[in-house]
């Protein structure tokens, strides 16, 4: 499957349709006033989003989600030790100094947060197309970020070399964070909603 | 010499001894590495999926079955002979336990279990394994000695 440049684009502005909702249902758990820029929707191979997140040994936390319904695939959710420090320490008031200190309660929390902020994605997505779509039990792991992304980069080469990489921006007080997000539908999900915007694949 | 040789995704490259070969990050990933002591050479390939069913020429070391053949037959033209050569794997994990349709769940065991057979069908001995579970690796192979290094995060170094 080949996509061209209107392809492109119509993924990037489904893309970035979600990433505001999921960045105000942030906003409001956290209660804090965090402001958003535009999110930065792009089409990165696997050494591309690795680069983009600090390497393939930086150790990140990856929520991933599954979805069906009238589509199906998967969105993984990669967040930096600042996001989870901002995260942990306005939800608990906890410090984090460094992931292999990290306790259930706040794993739980993040796993949470990442369910929270996708479904808002997803919910977005859905009314934008007018579809059914259910997301799973999020799946939380802290790792080398090259090997949380490996399994859903394999996954999707059947369809494509690259992935839809949604990086998302917060100013937060004095503090700048980073979200980073990949979106993955099926090869016959990804048909269906191009096709919703009147494209043939 | 001290600097290892970076073996990507879906890449693979063999080295003379004394040189050493790395790749970083494995989860679902395999790592298989091919080592011959009287050539004195060693390879690694960093394959992502199990089979190249659809026989992608440009990509021959994305898949377990077609890296490694292509491997074995490289490292023939550098002197390598089958009946020497010794294979360690590393990597396969599972790193989300998901339900649902999506078989990103068992990628790992799939790749696992096309390494495997593959390295039979070529009749190439099996020689040390970490492989499954759910943590990344990160594995480093020494080629003068054979020694297979694995780093994980949280983890003590494993050296098989």
């Amino acid at each position: 499957m080949d996509l061209n440049e209107i392809h492109i684009d119509v993924l990037k502005e489904i893309g970035n349709i979600g990433a505001g909702n999921a960045a105000t249902s942030l906003s409001q758990m956290l209660s804090k006033r965090i402001e958003m820029n535009v999110p930065e929707v792009s089409l990165l191979n696997y050494n591309e989003v690795i680069n983009s997140i600090g390497g393939a040994e930086n150790v990140v936390v990856g929520i991933l989600v599954s979805f069906d319904g009238d589509i199906e695939g998967v969105i993984l959710f990669l967040l930096k030790k600042e996001f989870v420090h901002l995260i942990l320490n306005s939800l608990l008031g906890s410090e984090l100094h460094n992931f292999e200190e990290i306790s259930d309660i706040e794993l739980s929390a993040l796993a949470e947060i990442g369910n929270i902020m996708v479904s808002s994605y997803v919910n977005s997505i859905s009314l934008l197309t007018n579809m059914k779509i259910e997301i799973t039990v999020p799946s939380l792991n802290i790792d080398m970020s090259g090997a949380l992304l490996d399994a859903v980069t394999a996954q999707f080469s059947e369809i494509a070399d690259k992935v839809i990489f949604i990086k998302e921006k917060y100013f937060c007080q004095d503090e700048t964070v980073y979200s980073h997000m990949l979106l993955l539908p099926s090869i016959s999900s990804l048909k269906i909603l191009l096709n919703r915007f009147g494209l043939d694949v | 010499m001290n600097q290892a040789v970076i073996v990507g995704i879906s890449d693979m490259k063999i080295v003379n001894e004394p040189e050493k070969l790395i790749s970083y990050a494995l989860g679902s990933c395999v790592g298989i590495c091919i080592i011959d002591k009287v050539a004195k050479i060693s390879g690694m390939a960093h394959i992502m999926l199990p089979y190249n069913n659809s026989l992608d020429k440009e990509n021959t070391f994305k898949y377990a079955d077609t890296g490694i053949t292509e491997m074995v037959r490289q490292m023939g033209y550098l002197g390598g002979r089958k009946n020497r050569m010794i294979a360690k794997i590393a990597g396969g994990a599972k790193m989300f336990d998901i339900k649902g349709s999506s078989s990103i769940g068992n990628i790992g065991e799939r790749n696992i279990l096309a390494a495997k057979e593959t390295l039979q069908k070529l009749q190439i001995k099996l020689y040390a394994e970490d492989v499954g579970k759910n943590y990344g690796r990160t594995i480093t192979l020494e080629s003068t000695t054979g020694n297979l290094t694995i780093k994980s995060f949280g983890r003590n170094l494993i050296i098989i």
